[in-house]
């Protein structure tokens, strides 16, 4: 194995010599304590290395051992409920063997090579088999089978397969070609996992969060991001998005940020049961936990590895949802370790490839076509969390990642303060899956493209007409402007507003949330024809049932459908009843008047 | 083991600011700590910063300004910032490295700690979840503390943050136990008084006993800054950790620890980030707040609350800025709220704590507080637009519901968040008063509490108690 010595220190990075032939992104192991770090840059017999771990003590001559392998993710069953540093050093692993502090330079396999998982074959020995075929499975945790795919590069005749019965991730389970193959694959983390094809769009990945799923949909292997100071609430959006969403599988890279969250996480995850599965949510979730105080560097790897992590499960025909909170942390530490290396700064301080690195991590979402038989078809959706200084979305992080994702969730402070919560702006925050998601949403309530237009309108309405009713009040507006603030203030307030505390409401099935804004819709049409046949604002404005619609939100999540459709028809009746009452109430005295 | 090895020289290249640059010697380590001897033989503390073959760039503590090229002489410790902790320290006053300045014995030491710690593995940590009762209305009631939770004041020049602070301090228990507690208290870059501020009012209240002081003023060298709320926070982690204590830090001035991040930054002439201070800020703040928690199967904790001062009251400025995106939550005082009269001057709608929900509830503080914390805060906003709509349009075009609410934020302003510096409020007191206050509003505005709640907490439906009655 090649070995140099180090020149020079500064931080996270290091240079060392007598480093000829090693190349760029290969991993190295720095001094005697064997610290992981990864060579960015080469000159002549110089190597640029930026060091995973905390270098303080690290002396100048100490040696430098080349690994000649790419930092890679160990990919297998025992990944599922796992948490990991940005290395994929195991977090609960390091624990047992070190104690609740993170010393450096542990060593730890990523997944356990001691647990036996019981492989089941799905194929006969003798046939022909390539890259990607399924060849048998695992069932990891009750709610993930785990699939044992033909590694990439490998084609030929299967010769062997293991029988039914339980094995370690490094026993063969298979051999092709003469080449025993275990369970445990390596990937590279900064190179995309092949697929035959990605797919056009065309359903959502259900969140359960009205604003998102109603107004802005999220495209099954899409890409969004969310920006928003502190205290907008980023991190208990993508909380809820992981709980709550549709997908089978959740990875949460937690990048830069709180450990305490990173902790919360953890343990609700543990404790809360998918509806979908009936099991806990750790048994389809993935983790990654670079904290803040953890070494800047591991943070872009956190970041990859998350994702390869995902395409590994995508590639077995799962729909898998990343969230990375945040990859503003992942940009300054880019910037660190350019400033570091003295390159010429673009904006801000940020080298000039942030756009093209933001990009090569979002660029990895999609719905594709799996490689390998059976056909299957895999989705990984990303969304990202952006840390704007100051709430600015001008600097650059963000700008960057606008340019690359598809949906934009605005975070807006000043709905954090009045506590709408979620605080995402309904007129700075875009969806362009909405077209091709509409379809899907149709077969739900063929009203949608309708309902969400009309909330739409009513919504940049209600924005023009705060201009207005702040200089001359709102009784001086027309009744027709009065009755679009009342209902712009309902879509707002009773519908928009989700408690993500809530036990009945923290999410929402895509029925409820369509039920619920039918009934605003009614409402708004029957104050509509009330007003014009001259019943006063006031009564309209102060209507009983209006209590109910706020309430609406409130029947719980696990109600079965047709309850809740006899619930909804229920209220759409008290609307239709009430209004009767106050449109007859008006026509009698109009008529009584004419007597 | 280093004491064996000379590793010295005199071979020293240029000074500058605060940075030294010296001919390297053999095995130079990153971050190891240098003794600087002057001609006079005045020893100063240093700290590699870039660790070269050729050449070393030291950071010396107390700064260059009387090092002499020629005559003085680098020795080299082998070793990084350690400093010897002891439960002993309980009690006494320290400088911001660590050296008793108090006039008492010096410290025998239980352990020497690299006051840069190891950080906390994410898989160890417990939430926090046990409530925190400060006595104070605003904060159980709004923004709740919790055992493990990092939260900052941020004030402004001017405004009562020490006064808040020691009575949180003073008032701060966990309801329904007595447990090991202890204050590491960091005054950082302020003026003395403020500093003794603090130490007397520990001294006539819980006593001194429980509370370690670590001084920096305002005339001590501005390196030490950087150093004081690390070696804090080493002393916290051992009565933590090591004696399962649980200990409240609170740390203040932030922003001089922060400027001082910015004139070293400047002295190694790094590429400035957003005005002035250093890009690798948001890091260097995570290292020293992250420092805060609890951890499966130790029994103590670590709390925080730093206090800034936001520079012209803009909590946009990169210090608050940074400092809340890692924080859980911040405590924000409002210049308008302190001009009014209002002591603690909280602003409770740009207040937060991100870990209240945790904290609780049935069985935490009362199976109301949700709910009426949710009900008061969306209601106040309420109050606050219309206010700011009634300076326009005037009181006499708003709706009768308007004119409630207004009554509401005035009240609200007045005799929830209004208390006094020597009152202490139960939470259960705390969420009576607002029932009272929320009793000003329709009974139908009320949505985000619970119906059951209403008919069990709204004045209107509490049976009076018959010494009521007779009044």
């Amino acid at each position: 194995m090649l070995k140099g010595k180090i020149h020079r220190v500064s931080g996270p990075v290091i240079i060392a010599e007598g480093m000829h032939g090693v190349s760029v992104y290969e991993v190295v192991e720095v001094g005697h304590d064997r610290l992981i770090g990864e060579v960015i840059g080469v000159e002549g017999e110089k190597a640029i290395i930026q060091v995973y771990e905390d270098t303080t003590g690290i002396q100048v001559g100490e040696p430098v051992y080349a690994t000649g392998n790419p930092l890679s993710a160990e990919l297998g069953p025992g990944l599922i409920g796992s948490i990991f540093d940005g290395i994929q050093r195991p977090l609960t692993k390091l624990e047992e063997v070190v104690g609740f502090l993170i010393r450096r330079g542990v060593k730890q396999p990523s997944l356990p090579r001691d647990s036996k998982w019981y492989f089941t074959p799905v194929v006969k020995p003798g046939v022909k088999v390539s890259s990607g075929d399924i060849v048998g499975y695992v069932q990891e945790t009750e709610a993930v089978k785990h699939y044992i795919m033909v590694p990439h590069g490998v084609h030929g005749t299967l010769e062997w397969v293991a029988s039914e019965g339980k094995y370690s991730i490094e026993e063969p389970v298979m051999r092709i070609n003469g080449k025993d193959i275990s369970m445990l694959q390596k990937w590279p983390v900064r190179k995309p996992r092949p697929y035959v094809e990605k797919l056009e769009i065309k359903q959502p990945l259900v969140v359960g969060t009205r604003v998102v799923d109603f107004l802005f949909p999220l495209g099954m292997g899409g890409k969004a991001a969310i920006p928003g100071g502190f205290g907008t609430g980023k991190t208990v959006s993508l909380q809820t998005f992981t709980k709550w969403s549709h997908a089978d599988i959740t990875i949460y890279v937690g990048c830069g940020e709180r450990g305490n969250e990173m902790a919360d996480a953890l343990h609700s995850f543990r404790k809360l049961i998918d509806p979908k599965t009936g099991r806990p949510l750790m048994e389809r979730s993935v983790f990654i936990a670079n904290t803040s105080n953890m070494p800047v560097a591991a943070r872009e790897a956190s970041v990859f590895l998350g994702v390869t992590i995902g395409e590994y499960f995508r590639d077995m025909g799962y729909n898998v949802l990343l969230v990375a909170d945040s990859t503003s942390r992942w940009a300054e530490a880019m910037r660190e370790i350019s400033g570091r290396l003295e390159e010429l700064p673009g904006e801000e301080g940020f080298p000039a490839y942030l756009g093209s690195r933001l990009a090569s991590f979002y660029e990895r979402s999609g719905l594709v076509k799996a490689m390998g038989s059976p056909e299957r078809v895999g989705s990984l959706t990303i969304i990202g969390a952006v840390s704007p200084p100051g709430a600015d979305f001008s600097e650059p992080v963000t700008q960057s990642t606008l340019r690359v994702v598809r949906a934009l969730y605005a975070l807006d402070v000043s709905l954090a303060y009045r506590r709408h919560y979620p605080a995402i702006n309904w007129l700075t925050s875009y969806s362009l899956y909405t077209e091709d998601v509409s379809k899907w949403w149709i077969n739900i309530e063929p009203e949608y493209p309708t309902l969400r237009e009309l909330f739409m309108k009513i919504l940049q309405r209600e924005a023009e007409l705060e201009e207005l009713v702040r200089l001359v009040g709102a009784d001086a507006l027309p009744v027709e402007d009065r009755l679009i603030l009342e209902v712009a203030r309902m879509i707002r307030e009773d519908f928009l507003q989700q408690d993500a505390l809530s036990l009945e409401d923290a999410y929402s099935p895509p029925l409820k949330t369509a039920l619920m804004a039918k009934a605003i819709k009614l409402f708004y049409e029957k104050a509509q024809e009330a007003i014009k046949i001259g019943v006063p604002f006031e009564k309209v404005r102060e209507m009983r049932v209006r209590e109910k619609i706020a309430r609406m939100k409130n029947i719980p999540f696990s109600t079965p459908q047709d309850q809740l459709i006899t619930f909804f028809n229920d209220l759409y009746k008290s609307i239709i009843d009430e209004f009767n009452e106050i449109t007859n109430e008006v026509e009698s005295r109009v008529q009584s008047s004419r007597t | 083991m280093s004491n064996l090895l000379v590793r010295e020289t005199q071979k020293l290249i240029k000074a500058q600011g605060s940075l030294l640059f010296v001919e390297s010697v053999p095995g130079v380590k990153y971050g190891e700590i240098v003794e600087v001897e002057l001609s006079n033989g005045e020893v100063k503390l240093g700290q590699v910063i870039d660790a070269g073959k050729s050449i070393t760039v030291i950071q010396v503590f107390g700064g260059v300004s009387e090092v002499d090229l020629k005559k003085s002489k680098v020795k080299y410790r082998g070793e990084t910032l350690k400093i010897p902790v002891s439960i002993d320290m309980l009690g006494r006053i320290f400088n911001g490295l660590g050296k008793p300045i108090d006039n008492g014995p010096e410290i025998i030491p239980e352990e020497y700690l690299d006051i840069n710690g190891a950080p906390l593995n994410p898989a160890s940590r417990l939430p926090p979840t046990e409530f925190i009762e400060t006595g104070i209305s605003a904060i159980d009631g709004l923004f709740s503390i919790v055992r493990g939770q990092k939260l900052p004041i941020f004030s402004g020049s001017g405004l009562p943050h020490n006064r808040v602070a020691a009575q949180v301090v003073r008032q701060a228990r966990v309801r329904g136990k007595e447990e090991k507690f202890a204050v590491v208290f960091a005054a950082i870059g302020v003026p003395y008084d403020d500093a003794m501020f603090f130490i007397e009012n520990f001294r006539k209240t819980s006593g001194l006993e429980h509370v370690v002081a670590i001084i920096n003023t305002a005339s001590a060298p501005i390196i030490e800054r950087i150093v004081t709320p690390r070696v804090a926070l080493t002393i916290a982690e051992h009565l933590a950790w090591n004696y399962d204590m649980h200990v409240l830090v609170v740390m203040t001035d932030m922003t001089f620890y922060c400027e001082a991040l910015r004139e070293l930054s400047a002295a190694r002439e790094e590429v400035p980030g957003r005005r002035g201070y250093p890009g690798y800020m948001y890091t260097d703040l995570a290292t020293i707040y992250e420092r805060a928690g609890r951890v499966a199967g130790r029994k103590g904790s670590i709390t925080q609350m730093p206090i800034l001062t936001m520079p012209d009251d803009d909590i946009t400025h990169p210090i608050p800025d940074l400092t809340g995106y890692i924080t859980e939550g911040q405590l924000v005082f409002s210049r308008t709220m302190w001009l009014k009269g209002i002591y603690p001057p909280f602003d409770p709608l740009m207040s937060l704590s991100r870990l209240m929900k945790d904290g609780i509830g049935p069985g935490k503080t009362r199976e109301d507080h949700h709910n009426v914390f949710m009900q008061l805060i969306s209601s106040y906003a309420e109050g606050v637009r219309l206010r700011e709509l009634s300076v326009i349009v005037g009181t006499e075009s708003l709706t009768p519901r308007d004119r409630r609410y207004l009554e509401f934020a005035d009240k609200f302003e007045r005799e929830f968040i209004n208390q006094g510096e020597y009152e202490r409020r139960t939470v259960e007191e705390t969420l009576d008063k607002a029932w009272e206050i929320l009793a000003v509003l329709p009974e139908d505005e009320l949505k985000k509490v619970k119906p059951e709640q209403i008919r069990k907490y709204h004045p209107k439906y509490r049976v009076s108690l018959p010494v009521q009655r007779t009044e």
